[in-house]
């Protein structure tokens, strides 16, 4: 069964009398180890589409299943444990909590899933190891560059072993080298297995992944795989 | 912040300053012997058996033995022959009229809790030869030698002879000065800040002294005390109007050993005077329980009135905890969002943003103890005369809880607010 199901989903906004479709009949799957790409021009919704995958908000009608569980009809505190325990967020403006050093700041999710204190404490290091930042552990996130902020966030992203990484436009607020080296952090934690989701309008940045989703205007516009394409073009030419 | 600080302070404050006022109450009441005296008065027979008043026995001694030996409750037992107000005591051209000269046992010490400054009380053997020994109050001393405001000293008449009704007695001892806190440090404060000398002739400026209860020192000051057997031998056996000895003793005084007890203690008591006085109800019991009664209703009328406009201050305090609880949360719209957005449910949210209040809340409740005890420094500066407030730590352990309490209440609404914020909308906001 595949990771994640949508099933003719809308998602439809009322501003006064007029209807607003942000996502119109919209099916796709993802399957579990998939490097995807979602592109699509600002005010296409492909931002809806991310929020109803990460389970930050439900679909108008339709049907979204999550790993087996039915999400388009779970309450607050059921979607928030799936956040919780199945997801991970990276945003594009990293949003570290900037009271917190970055331990804390990639504890905080295993706070909330109850995780005891020296579980937290090794797997945080192991996750800073992760992303070669264990001698920052210290630090505040404002003395760290915006390339090791977003790590700190990938870190915090991966913490609770999710079952599916969203990215909301990771390298929108960093220089091309430093996110480039982001790019890579993430191919090769989809070569270790995860399920990961760019979300971005840059289609430089969306060549990076096999499988690209392309929305306009609420729908899906393209759904390319890159891997059963050239499969294809083999067999065209055998 | 602030106001939870100043909210606290005002209440311990308050509390610290009613505490003094009920002291300065309970002074006078102790300087009758306390709450635990009872005394026994005579009083005349009931109607019912007013036909036997002709043999009626009255106080006396065996009354004294009797409840020593069967009235369990009572731990202290001392009899008391007075003179009238009408005994002259004189040294010299000096002439006072004491309001007590009493004749009683050297355990009137601790019955009417009395404290010796200077020699001795008189003992078993001054009482049992009967001599000629007498202790004062202060006020005799000032009356018959001059007290310290007239003299620029203090007097201490130890050896000393003065005459009471025409007898010669030694004084033995002076008892301390009583008066109230307050009183005391008027006094100390007059010595040391001399007012102004007062224009024109000298003149009285009025009656007693100062406060409530000034009353009561001024009768404990004015006090002569001899043996029993010597007031009995040299004024009531051949004395008296027709010369006819009077056994009967004045008063009795019986301590219990505690409040709780009262009511069995009278009632044994009453049951053993019953028997020595043939059921003859010729005397009565008088107990300091409205003086008791009269203290914790002014000092609750007080204490309430003063707490409710503290904690008015203390709910002010709390709606600034509010504020500044709404404007933390406008400042954290984007952290909140992403707290949910990694798995914090409504409710972690809303706990957070409480704790956060009431942590608050305690640091400034801290900080208030530590003010408030700078706000009792400040007000015995102000009033320097009046009784000392007293920081009592169940006022500072109620002020805390509440204040905890505000800080509980205050951060409700906020943490609604913060826990409601859609995610999406939270993570959008810049």
């Amino acid at each position: 069964m595949a990771l994640v199901e949508l099933d003719r989903v809308f998602k439809i906004y009322q501003v006064g009398d007029e209807e607003i479709r942000a996502l119109d009949d919209v099916s796709l799957t993802i399957e579990s180890g998939e490097f995807i790409s979602i592109i699509g021009p600002s005010g296409s919704g492909k931002s809806t589409l991310m929020h109803l995958l990460g389970c930050l908000d439900t679909p108008t009608r339709g049907t979204i299943t999550l790993d087996g569980i039915q999400i388009h009809n779970a309450s607050s505190m059921q979607l928030a444990a799936i956040r919780n325990r199945k997801i991970g967020f990276v945003f594009q403006s990293f949003n570290l909590l900037p009271k917190l050093n970055v331990a804390q700041n990639v504890e905080v999710p295993m706070i909330y899933a109850g995780i005891s204190a020296k579980e937290r404490k090794e797997r945080t290091m192991e996750a800073l190891r992760m992303v070669d930042l264990e001698n920052r552990a210290r630090h505040r996130p404002m003395q760290l560059s915006g390339g090791q902020q977003q790590r700190v966030a990938i870190a915090r992203a991966l913490i609770n072993r999710p079952r599916i990484v969203f990215a909301d436009e990771p390298t929108g607020n960093l220089d091309t080298n430093t996110g480039e080296t982001i790019l890579n952090l993430f191919q090769e934690l989809s070569q270790q297995g995860s399920t990961i989701v760019l979300v971005t309008h840059n289609p430089e940045i969306a060549a990076v992944t096999p499988r690209r989703i392309e929305i306009r205007d609420g729908k899906v516009s393209l759904n390319v795989d890159e891997r059963y394409a050239t499969k294809r073009s083999e067999q065209v030419i055998q | 912040m602030m106001g939870i600080i100043l909210g606290v302070a005002s209440l311990v404050g308050m509390s610290a300053l009613v505490k003094g006022m009920e002291n300065g109450m309970r002074e006078a009441m102790e300087a009758i012997g306390g709450i635990e005296k009872v005394s026994v008065i005579p009083q005349e027979l009931p109607p019912n058996q007013s036909h036997l008043s002709d043999q009626v026995v009255g106080i006396t001694m065996s009354d004294v033995e009797a409840l020593k030996q069967n009235a369990t409750l009572t731990k202290l037992i001392t009899p008391e022959m007075n003179m009238g107000r009408g005994a002259v005591v004189s040294r010299g051209k000096k002439i006072f009229r004491p309001w007590n000269i009493s004749g009683t046992w050297p355990n009137a010490l601790d019955m009417n809790i009395h404290k010796i400054e200077h020699g001795r009380m008189f003992n078993q053997i001054d009482d049992d030869l009967a001599r000629n020994v007498c202790v004062i109050g202060t006020e005799v001393r000032d009356q018959l030698f001059g007290s310290y405001e007239e003299v620029g000293r203090e007097i201490i008449p130890l050896g000393e002879e003065i005459n009471i009704n025409g007898q010669l007695f030694t004084i033995i001892g002076m008892f301390t000065r009583y008066e109230s806190e307050k009183q005391k440090k008027e006094r100390e404060y007059e010595q040391a800040n001399p007012s102004p000398e007062r224009l024109g002739p000298e003149r009285r400026t009025g009656w007693g002294r100062g406060g409530p209860g000034g009353f009561a020192f001024m009768l404990k000051n004015s006090t002569i005390y001899m043996p029993l057997n010597t007031m009995w031998l040299k004024f009531r056996a051949s004395a008296g109007t027709n010369n006819i000895p009077d056994p009967t003793l004045s008063s009795l005084s019986i301590r219990i050993s505690s409040v709780e007890e009262l009511e069995s203690a009278l009632q044994q008591a009453r049951n053993v005077m019953m028997s020595t006085h043939f059921s003859m109800e010729d005397f009565t019991f008088r107990t300091q329980e409205n003086w008791d009664e009269n203290i914790r209703t002014q000092v609750n009328n007080y204490r309430w009135s003063g707490g409710i406009i503290a904690a008015i201050s203390l709910i002010v305090g709390g709606i600034g905890i509010m504020n500044i609880m709404f404007a933390s949360i406008t400042e954290r719209v984007r952290e909140i969002g992403v707290r949910k957005a990694i798995g914090a449910t409504t409710f972690a949210i809303f706990i957070q943003i409480l704790i956060e209040s009431i942590v608050v809340a305690i640091i400034g409740g801290i900080l208030g103890i530590f003010v408030s005890y700078g706000l009792v420094e400040l007000f015995k500066v102000l009033i320097p005369t009046d009784n000392e407030p007293v920081i009592t730590l169940w006022a500072l352990a109620l002020s805390f809880c509440f204040s905890v309490l505000v800080g509980l209440l205050a951060g409700i609404q906020p943490a609604i607010k913060a826990a409601k914020l859609d995610p999406i909308e939270a993570l959008r906001y810049d």
